[in-house]
């Protein structure tokens, strides 16, 4: 099975800043795979240095058994990158940005205005081939951008917070993009939101402060708190009993209580008793990362014990 | 899939040459502009005795100016497109990057050439040694420009000091060499300021070829021996400390 594996992969800039810190994983380089973290937390990093843009300072990867450090050369047939902030060249159209781009993978001209014409179909942007870049949307610029990795036909793609600043019409129009990437391509996702993740990844990575906090499947990592359940309640409602379970009033306004199975069935039939308005769902991805990376403003834990709030 | 380097040499002339040209048609216009306006300055202000001296410097300018222009072009697209991301990350080598890069500001610079050529044709009188000479020299700084200009491109982190290094890189290598007049109209001790710059070197040599200035002022076997020598350190200094792949 394809693998992309890392060992211990440390990167420091100038004045001994540590940007990532012994990151080790290996995952299967199939599906997408979502690496989340803050802003700094190295997911730039980490992306560069499999992507051969980076030198690491010390450790080692490979993707698929090719050394990321001394076999770039032969690593770079097969990936291609979306870095971040990237844009489409202001004077060229999308049809033009897709085919040089082909073009430096070693494409000559005819064989890339086909494959470019292809991909644009495919993302639905062949009505704007001709348009200078400069008079796209912001949105149709980055799925130029997209669809130009995708007419790589590179295996393995990397796509560095491709969605940042996007309207949540033009996420939307990239999410379908990279749910058509991922039937056939590797694609090594970054983000700093967690319901492109949730929508997207097969698998998750969470990176705080260059240490990987937490890896695997969506399930996976779900398991990894303590409790399954997330029930929200606007304000601060005084009364409410948990005995088993985590109580956070979040800087939005919201009441949460992380709890389980049992206690989460308790607590909804007592709401609906006493008509309190209220949502439950599965712990989110967003949830799990801020229980790993990030203290609530205030918390309580349960402890098994009765409590009033 | 089948890699041809003749292909990424061409995305590279198609992007900031050819499509470039297409896009925005006034920097031809404002390239060709660059090296004449020199050469109207010097001309009336000589009444025309420099005209010649100044038709040569015009071409020794727009041979520089590539690199310069590289340099920018270069810096604009890795930091504000991300493109030299894209392509560190393809099968395109920082040589071929280069080169392709280098060529497509030589078509850019065209139109600035052929103009030059037909004012040297008509007012610059050059033996063919001679103009086998100039040309040499040109293809030289060429690629000394080109050079310096990929360097400082792979070390220029905004557009703004890229300006800055097109700047400080205009006095260093046309304002304050003597191209467009002979070395002897720098009084001394300024001249030796002017040593500080090879196309001070590549100025001697193409004005003693063509006889714009006696052998006697200017060593030519030392001129070759210096801009020949400045050419490999640029270009050692070059592929050592470039950052194609960052570290």
């Amino acid at each position: 099975m394809p693998e992309l594996i890392c060992s211990n992969l440390t990167k420091t800039y100038g004045k001994g800043m540590k940007a990532l810190d012994k990151v080790s994983f290996s995952i299967p380089a199939l599906g997408i795979f979502a690496l989340i973290g803050r802003t700094g937390a190295g997911k730039t990093t980490l992306t560069r240095i499999l992507a051969t843009e980076l030198m690491p300072t010390s450790g080692a990867a490979s993707i698929n058994g090719i050394d990321v450090v001394n076999n770039a050369g032969r690593l770079r047939d097969m990936i291609a990158v979306l870095p971040q902030e990237s844009r489409a060249v202001a004077w060229l159209t999308p049809r033009q940005t897709i085919i040089t781009y082909l073009m430096y993978r070693g494409v000559g001209f005819s064989e890339a205005k086909k494959k470019a014409d292809s991909a644009l179909r495919k993302t639905d942007m062949d009505r704007f081939a001709n348009t200078l870049n400069e008079k796209l949307s912001g949105g149709q610029k980055r799925k130029i951008l997209v669809a130009t990795v995708l007419a790589s036909g590179a295996p393995i793609i990397f796509v560095d917070e491709p969605t940042t600043g996007l309207d949540p019409i033009s996420r939307a129009e990239l999410w379908e993009a990279f749910k058509m990437l991922k039937k056939d391509h590797f694609v090594f996702l970054t983000t700093h939101y967690l319901e492109e993740a949730e929508r997207l990844a097969d698998r998750v990575g969470i990176l705080h402060e260059g240490k990987l906090m937490a890896l695997g499947t969506l399930d996976e990592i779900r398991k990894l708190v303590k409790y399954q359940y997330s029930i929200r309640i606007l304000g601060k409602k005084d009364g409410i009993k948990v005995k088993e379970g985590k109580k956070t009033l979040g800087e939005d306004g919201y009441l949460q209580i992380m709890t389980t199975e049992k206690e989460a069935d308790a607590l909804s039939r007592r709401f609906i008793k006493g008509k309190i308005r209220f949502s439950i769902n599965p712990v989110s991805l967003e949830d799990i990362f801020y229980s790993i990376v990030k203290k609530p403003i205030r918390e309580e834990e349960g402890n098994g014990k009765q409590e009033e709030w | 899939m089948g890699k041809s380097v003749l292909s990424q040499i061409n995305a590279s002339i198609l992007i900031n040459a050819i499509y470039a040209m297409q896009g925005y048609p006034a920097m031809l216009i404002s390239n060709l502009l660059s090296p004449i306006s020199i050469i109207i300055i010097v001309t009336f202000a000589s009444h025309g005795s420099l005209l010649g001296e100044a038709v040569s410097g015009g071409l020794i300018t727009a041979f520089v100016g590539g690199g310069l222009s590289l340099q920018a072009d270069l810096a604009h697209l890795k930091n504000d497109f991300k493109l030299q991301d894209m392509v560190v990350s393809s099968p395109t080598s920082a040589g071929v990057y280069l080169f392709g890069m280098a060529i497509s500001e030589l078509i850019f610079q065209i139109p600035s050439i052929i103009t030059l050529l037909a004012l040297a044709f008509f007012f610059v009188h050059a033996t063919l040694f001679a103009a086998a000479e100039v040309f040499a020299v040109l293809v030289l700084l060429y690629a000394f420009s080109i050079v310096l200009g990929f360097f400082l491109s792979t070390v220029s982190s905004d557009i703004l000091q890229s300006w800055a290094f097109i700047g400080i890189l205009s006095i260093l290598l046309t304002t304050i060499p003597p191209v467009y007049y002979p070395i002897n109209y720098i009084p001394m001790p300024w001249r030796y300021i002017a040593y500080i710059s090879p196309t001070t070197y590549a100025a001697g040599i193409v004005q003693v070829s063509l006889g714009y200035l006696p052998p006697s002022q200017s060593n030519i076997a030392l001129d070759w021996a210096v801009l020949i020598a400045l050419c490999i350190i640029l270009f050692v200094i070059a592929v050592k400390k470039n950052r194609w792949r960052d570290v």
